[in-house]
Order: C-alpha cells, then structure tokens, then sequence
C-alpha cells in the first residue's frame, strides 16, 4: 500500500469529530437516562453505540477505493437512489401520515438519506466534465437544475421538507461554489417571486397554508410547535453562561417529548453546558468546515473539490438549519444535529460523508512534489 | 460571485495553466466566501446564545426551576342530537375523571389508599393501573377511575388540597335520554382505534377520543365531533396552575335534528316488543324518515360505559343479531307486497287493463308442474282490483309471464328496489331484484321461466328491505314521487348563523301514469276496507288506510342473518315473514309505515295491525272499539 495515503490523511477531521461525538453521546445519555433508568432493556444510548461503530465501519470502507471510481459511478447510484424515492411514495412503510422509510430484507432505511451524498456526487461528476466551465452558461445549469428538482419533489411528496430543504441547500452551495453569474440570480428572483402571491393564494389549500405559518411562526400552534420552541428556549436559557452540569438538566421532566433525543438534542447539550458548551460545539462545526475545505483546496482535481465541498455542506447545513431551528431563530423543521442527535440512517450517511472527504484527502499526491 | 475582471473564464484562457493555479485560483475565493458566511451565522447563532442564556438566563433558570409548563387538554363537547320537534335525545352530561400525575405526588402509597377511602375503590385496582402505564412520563395524568359518581367527587374535592398531584379531569359524556330507543339510528360511540387514527378521515383526532360508529353518530361524525383545544398552563412544583400561557378553544360539535318524531318512534319500538323485525315509517310528501324501528334493540349506554369484553362477545354473537339495523340492513323477500308493483308494471306496458280478468281455480298450470295460489280453492274470476284486495297469487301467475323477469325488473327498479336508497347511514343493505342476465352471471345457469312465476308473487330471489319497500309504496301514494329518504333535517353549529337545513330530494319521477296509480291505490285500499280485503281487520272509520298485505316464505330468509344459527336456536321459528306496508289517508297521504315482523305467520295477523297503530298515533287519531266488529 502506498504510504502517501497513511501520510495524507487528515487526522484533524477525524479529532473535530471524534469530539463532537463525544458531544453527542454525553447528550443522549443524559436526554435518555430518565428512561434508560425505568427500563435498561430499551436502551437507546447502547443502541447509538452501535450505530457509530457501523458508521465508523463505513467510513473506513469509503477510504479504500479511489473516489475517481465514483465520478463514473455516479449517475448510476443517483439513479438508483431516486429509483428508491419512488418506490418508496408506493410500497414505503408510513409513519405519522409520513412515507419515508423502505424496509429491504427486514433493514429500514430512508432514501432521502442517501439522496444527499448522491446528489453531491453526481452534481460533482458533472460539474467537473471538460465541457463545463466555473461560471457556466445557461444551456450547462438545465440538467443540473433538473438533477435537483426530480430529487427534490419526491422528497416533498413522502412528505419530508427538512430533507426537501437540505437537499435544495446542498445543491445551491455546489452550484454557487461553481459559481453563478448574477445576472441569472436576477433572472430567477425576477421570474419566481412574482409568482409567490398567486401560488399563496390560488393554489394552496387552507391547511397547507396554515402548515407553512405555522413554520414560520410557531406561536400560531401553541400545542404543538409553539410549545416545543418554548420548552426548548427555557431549557437553553436555563442553561445560563456555565451549565447546570452533566445529568443535572431538568428538561427530562419537560415535555418535549419524543424529540428531545433527535432534532432537539442541542437544547440538552446547551442546559447542561451553558453559552461555554454551546460556544464550544459552534467552534467545533467551524472547524470541521474549514477543516474540510482545507482539504478540498489541495485537493488534486476539480471533482475532488467538488466531492469535499459538498459533503461539507451537508453536515454545515443540516448542523446550521437545526441549531438554528432549536435555538428558535429558524422554522420548525425535522432536521437532526450531525453527529450528536440519535438516529442510524443519518449516522451512516455523514459517516459516508466524512470518508469520503478523507478519501479525497489521501490521494491528492498525484500533484504533490514527490 | 461574478469573475473579479468581468471577463467570463474559457477555455482556451485555461488551458495554459494546470488545475492548480488556474480553477484552483476562480474557486480560492469562493472557499473564503463560503467560510465567512459561515462564520457569520455562528456568530449570528452565538449572540442568540448569548442573548437567552446570559441576558435572560437567570429568568429561564427560575421558569425551569420553579415552574414547569404542561399542555393541558379541553375536550371539546359532542352536538346535540334532537328530534323533529326538539326533543333532546342525546345530550352531554359531565364525567369527572380522577387522574394523578405521579411527578407532583409526595407519598404514592398513601395518596392511593386515601384516595381509595373516599372513592370506595381497591388499591389494587389503582396499583393495576399505574403499573399498566408505568412506562407514560411521570408528569402524564393518569386516569385512575373514570366517571365518579357526585359523593365519591365531593369527597375527593373536599381533600385535594392535602392530596397533590390528584387531578379531577371534567370530560363530557354522551347521555341518550331515550337509551334503548332509536338505538339503531342513533347509534354508539366507541374510542377510536389505532388504525382509525392513522387514517386521514381522522386527521386531528387523538388516542382515547370516542368516535361515533354506527347509525347518526357515525355517519354525522364529522359535524358532531367538533374539534378539541387545550392549553398551555404553568404549574408550581406541587401541580397547580400558575398562568395560562396559552389557549387554544375547543369547538363544539354542531347540533343534528333528526326527521324522526320519538313519540311515534316509541310507538313503533312497542309495537315490535317480543318480535324480531323492523318498522319505518316515511312522510309521503317529502321523504323524511319519521320512524326507523328495528328489534331488538341495544343498549347504548353500555358503549359509552365501555364494554366489557365479555359483553361484547354476548352482543356480537347473539342469534338475534341485536346490532343489525334491520329496517336498513336486512333484506328480506317482499312475497304479496311486490305484487302492486307487477300489477303498475303490467298496465303501464298495456298487459293488462281494468277489464283482464283472470279466472283462479286455485293453482295455475305451468310445464308439468301446478304453482298454488295461497287459497287452494281458488278465487273464481280475478279482475286487478280484486287481485289485490285477495292478493290473488295466480291473477299475478299470469301478469308476471306476460311481463318476463326483465321488465318485472326494470319496474322494481324504477321504485328504487334492488339498489341502496342513499339513507346516508352505514350497512345499508341493496336488497336485490333479479334479471336473467344476473342469473347467469351469479349462477352460471339460465333463467328458467318457471321461476318468473315466483318473482311475480314476491318469493325467489327478490330481497328487499323494509325500507325500500316503504319507500316504494310512498311513491304509489304520492303518484310516482321517489324520494331519497333523509334521518338528518337540519345541521346547526353555534351561532344561529350556522344553520344547514336539509331539503328533500327527489331521485326519480317514476315513469307510470296517474290513471295506472289511482288504479292501484284503489285495490290497496280495498285490501283493509273491502270485506274480502286480507287486512280488513285493521279498518278504521275515522281514516282510510291502504296497504298490502304479505307473507315471505322463510326459504328465503334474510339475507345478512345467520341462518343455521337461528335456525338451530329456534326451531319453532319456522314460520313465514310477515309484512304489512300500507300509507294513510288514502285520499291524501301523509305517511307511509312499513312493518316486518320475521318469522311472524301471517302479514294480515301479525304486521298489519301494527302498521295500523303506528299510523294512528302519527294522526292523533283514537282506535275504534275492538269489541264491534
């Protein structure tokens, strides 16, 4: 084996990581020790645990074949995954009003999860073809426009926005890191606000209206939004500048249930820790993205870029989107914390993520004085 | 994030430089861009921070400390239920719950044995209770025992203040003021199912909500429920509540005035006291279901009570089929009641006139075999009058061959036989009204013109429900008006404003003339006040009734009844259905009643007086004196 991979990978990502797991685990023992208290057989933090080490397994997998294997591979996994978020709107398991999850030989998982790492390499694939240039024209963004809008209407189907939303955000990053010229920004603000007044009024029904103001203002549905914004804010608050210290949260007796492990995990964090612990694991996000676009700036191609700069906005936004969402600056949506809320499919896929941006990372010597 | 020299990057400009110091250099600036925006956010993300956890922080660390802030539910209260004259049937009564929220408990054991004292209940039960909910939060209410009665309530009330964390949870109940009374109609609730939940009919609905299920419950679910509310409070650390946060406002269900009138409701239900069957009765003039009676009833405060498993079971596997509404949802074969509608088919095809005259030697020859007329000695010459007024099987022999089995259908039809009437209440049975062509597809068989013979009379594999049969005769009455019969005439919300009065609706003008009405009417009024008429019994001076008499030969029992069963369990209930469907005044007629009576003999003896009293106490009118004859 070649040692310029052992030498080029970046140990630095892995140590951000390793201690925003370790974040994560603290908070979901704690969230969960209530209840893992009342009934040790059902512990989820085990379970977590567990998880982790798949994730762990994947991403050591991910750094075995050369990531230019995926830029040809791309298309067909893309392929695949929206074939699954079809079949997942017709034979999906439903939960909630909800179908997301596709059981496959007694494994669930959820498409949408894995529509995030396809889309980044298939957009990284095409946008690091010979024909199109940084700056492309707008005959270049028509498929690429496509490529994002297929995903994502399924993905609204199931219906599961926060995905929806992440999907769109990874994709914008990637197109705006290609770069977009303003004039085509203009022309998409021009055409599409117009037509956000007869939209509002002509096409949505009252109940769709009614789930969008509520997104946007939460106190419109104290039962259910408006109250977990608040619990969550009194548990942050209580939190003040020093914490109230591991396991002394109160917010086990707050009803925010069944959340509090999953999208509301940083409200548990942020009680226990204080404004130092939160500060700590914002520093944490920071460094994990400029971490990584250390890495796609070296990194030997433009596809290799690409690749980095996406998984890196996958986990930037979803972290941002949901701290933003708990700390209630941003609507309500279903969005988990990266690495720190419970939860397998997303587990694996970030893991799948930060393999790959390690992957990119030991192989850049090809352009390395030898 | 235009290019900083405006001039768009090509590829002939790249193609001298590698990667690394051409794009590399384009994408160097986009790499800080990204990153400052996100440095922004996190500071952005960091004041907020700041804001709740230093500048507020010691106000939400008292809140988390001192107060905690719990939803609390408010049921919303069903709607009102009357009849047609505002008669409350089904009314909400309080039910006071007894709950304890373990979290603001202080001594569990005494707290239960205190509160077994007064409720005059086991510690057991209760201890039951919370391990079956142990796995709830501690700060959930849980419901130790539900609807406690006025001196076990002012007992607890009276020493809830030493008792924290025992909560008394109002929730109103359904009270049928009537019980056992239209209990068919009415219908039940029961709590609503897991799979119901997750259904979108019940989107907003919560576990341990009653739904209603069956008859004007179930079907006006939707107006009746109403939507519930609930609040967010602060409670101080022994349970009490501080402040309401806030509230969302339930939204009482809308009120149902029903077209049933339950004086004659109750009528009809006592005169099926003992029997197994149903009456309806119908206004003739536009529809409205005046009374809907089947036996036997059940009791719909043992639903709301909750039934017990075991009470269920007895319920749901009775012979008797208690639940079955069998004016709707049994079908039973007509026998001589379909004969009017054979006889308005034959005339209006001009088969038959007022001067056809059949003679009957009491069976009519057919292939080799004999068809019987009910009076083995014949009834000598038959014009149509009179064939109704003896209700003549071999007059009928004849006209249903003349007709077919196909235009005997398409008539049936046209009276609304062999298709549901559109009630708008669940498990209306279609009844059926054979064809040649149905036949074979059900059978495989071919029509066999023998068994026309049988479907002119009523028997074979007509089914009809004593709805349908009512129906159809109010539209002889009326001149050929089918109506679409209606249980709901009016919807009305809380505000006078919100009133839905519901208008009848015609579903066909039946395509027979007038004179081919009068005709009939005539031989139905002749069957009670000629002297040879079958129901002639039932004549009254004061009001003319007309009607038709029938008796369903059992073979064809209802469909929808365990046959085997029943049969096994009575086996002296071998007799024949009675019917009797009959409307009044004759001259103009305002109602319609239709009476079966299942394995009841005769329709003349067993149906036909009860039709007679339903339509006395509809008029007011006094019986004459038995005694005269």
């Amino acid at each position: 084996m070649d040692r310029r991979l052992v030498e080029n990978f970046d140990w630095p990502i892995v140590g951000v990581l390793l201690a925003i797991i370790c974040i994560g685990l603290m908070s979901i023992y704690s969230a969960l020790y209530p209840q893992i208290q009342a009934n040790p057989a059902h512990n989820l933090f085990i379970k977590q645990l567990l998880w982790l080490a798949v994730g762990f397994t994947v991403l050591f997998c991910s750094l075995l074949v050369d990531y230019q294997v995926l830029k040809r591979l791309s298309l067909w996994l893309y392929l695949l995954v929206l074939i699954s978020l079809v079949a997942v709107l017709f034979i999906g398991k439903e939960v909630n009003g909800a179908r997301r999850w596709l059981e496959i030989g007694g494994f669930q998982f959820q498409p949408s999860e894995f529509m995030k790492i396809a889309i980044v390499l298939q957009l990284a694939s095409y946008f690091s073809s010979k024909d199109v240039q940084p700056y492309p024209g707008v005959r270049k963004l028509i498929l690429p426009a496509l490529m994002i809008i297929a995903p994502t209407v399924l993905i609204l189907a199931e219906p599961d926005l926060g995905t929806a939303i992440v999907i769109l955000c990874i994709s914008g990053t990637l197109v705006l890191f290609m770069g977009i010229r303003w004039r085509y920004l203009l022309l998409s603000a021009v055409a599409i606000l117009p037509m956000i007044y007869p939209v509002w009024e002509h096409v949505l029904k009252p109940y769709q209206k009614k789930r969008i103001l509520i997104l946007l203002r939460p106190d419109l549905d104290p039962l259910g939004a408006g109250y977990h914004i608040r619990q969550s804010k009194i548990a942050i608050g209580s939190g003040m500048f020093g914490g109230k210290g591991f396991l002394n949260g109160t917010q086990n007796k707050l009803h925010f249930l069944p959340e509090k492990h999953t999208d509301f995990i940083f409200s548990v964090w942020a009680e226990e820790w204080g404004f130092v612990g939160c500060v700590i694991l914002l520093v944490l996000v920071a460094a994990l993205i400029a971490l990584a676009f250390r890495v796609a700036r070296r990194s030997k191609d433009r596809f290799g870029s690409l690749v980095v700069v996406g998984m890196a906005s996958l986990i930037l936004w979803q972290a941002l989107i949901n701290i933003g969402m708990v700390i209630g600056l941003l609507p309500v949506v279903g969005i988990t914390l990266p690495f720190v809320s419970y939860g397998g499919s997303s587990i694996i896929s970030l893991c799948l993520a930060i393999g790959l941006i390690e992957n990119v990372s030991m192989r850049r010597f090809v352009f390395q004085n030898r | 994030m235009s290019p900083r020299k405006n001039k768009p990057l090509k590829l002939e400009n790249l193609k001298h430089f590698n990667w690394e110091v051409a794009e590399a250099s384009v994408f160097q600036r986009h790499y800080l861009l990204l990153l400052v925006l996100v440095l922004v956010v996190l500071f952005i993300y960091s004041l907020r921070l700041w804001h709740l956890q230093v500048v507020q922080g010691a106000k939400y660390r008292y809140q988390s400390e001192n107060n905690r802030i719990r939803l609390e539910d408010i049921p919303a209260p069903r709607g009102i239920i009357f009849d047609r004259n505002g008669i409350p049937l089904v009314e909400n009564r309080p039910a006071y719950h007894l709950q304890i929220i373990r979290e603001d408990v202080q001594d569990l054991s005494q707290t239960l044995q205190e509160l077994a004292r007064l409720t005059g209940r086991n510690v057991e039960d209760f201890l039951d209770v919370l391990e079956a909910n142990k796995h709830l939060p501690k700060f959930v209410p849980i419901r130790l025992a539900a609807d406690l009665d006025r001196d076990s309530l002012a007992r607890v009330e009276a020493q809830r203040v030493r008792l924290p964390g025992v909560v008394i949870h109002l929730e109103p109940k359904r009270e049928y003021r009537f019980n056992k009374t239209a209990a068919h109609l009415i219908g039940y609730l029961s709590e609503i199912t897991e799979s119901e939940l997750k259904s979108e009919h019940y989107e907003g609905y919560v576990m341990g909500e009653d739904i209603g299920k069956f008859g004007v419950e179930g079907a006006f679910e939707k107006y009746l429920h109403g939507k519930r509310g609930g609040r967010q409070v602060e409670v101080d650390a022994v349970g009490r509540r501080r402040r309401v946060l806030d509230e969302v406002l339930p939204i009482s269900g809308r009120n149902v005035w029903l077209t049933i009138d339950i004086e004659l409701q109750k009528a009809a239900e006592a005169c099926l006291e003992g029997r197994v069957g149903a009456i309806v009765a119908i206004d003739t003039n536009s529809g409205a279901v005046l009374a809907l009676a089947s036996n036997p009833v059940f009791d719909q405060e043992k639903f709301i009570r909750g039934l017990k498993r075991d009470e269920w079971q007895a319920l749901s596997k009775d012979p008797t089929h208690p639940l079955l509404n069998r004016a709707i949802g049994a079908a039973y074969p007509p026998g001589s009641v379909y004969k009017p509608f054979v006889a308005l088919a034959a005339l209006k095809e001009g088969l038959i006139s007022t001067e056809t005259s059949i003679g009957c030697p009491g069976y009519f020859p057919f292939g080799n075999r004999r068809y019987r007329c009910w009076r083995d000695r014949g009834h000598g010459a038959m014009d149509l009058e009179s064939a109704i007024i003896q209700s003549c099987d071999v007059y009928f022999y004849q006209t249903g061959m003349r007709l077919g089995v196909d235009r005997i259908a398409q008539y049936a039809n046209y009276f609304g036989l062999g298709e549901r009437t559109g009630i708008g209440l669940h498990g209306e049975h279609p009844g059926l009204i054979p064809t040649s062509s149905w036949k074979r597809r059900a059978t495989g068989v071919p029509w066999q013109k023998g068994e026309t013979l049988s479907i002119a009379i009523g028997q074979g594999f007509n089914l009809t429900t004593p709805l349908q049969i009512t129906l159809a005769y109010s539209a002889i009455a009326n001149g050929g008006k089918l109506w679409q019969p209606f249980v709901v005439k009016r919807i009305e919300g809380n505000g006078p404003a919100m009133v839905d009065e519901i208008k009848p609706r015609l579903r066909r003008r039946i395509p027979i003339d007038d004179r081919h009405f009068q005709l009939v009417q005539k031989g139905l009024l002749g069957v009670v006040e000629d002297s040879r008429g079958t129901a002639k019994a039932i004549k009254q001076k004061s009001v003319a009734i007309a009607g038709k008499t029938g008796t369903a030969q059992v073979v064809g029992m209802a469909e929808g009844v365990n046959r085997k069963l029943l049969e096994k369990i009575a086996r002296h209930k071998e007799r024949d259905h009675a019917w009797f469907v009959g409307y009044a005044p004759a001259g103009e007629p305002q109602i319609a009643v239709g009476a079966l009576v299942e394995h009841g003999g005769h329709g003349s003896s067993a149906a036909a007086p009860l039709v007679q009293k339903v339509i006395l106490s509809y008029l007011g009118i006094e019986a004459d004196e038995p005694s005269k004859k």
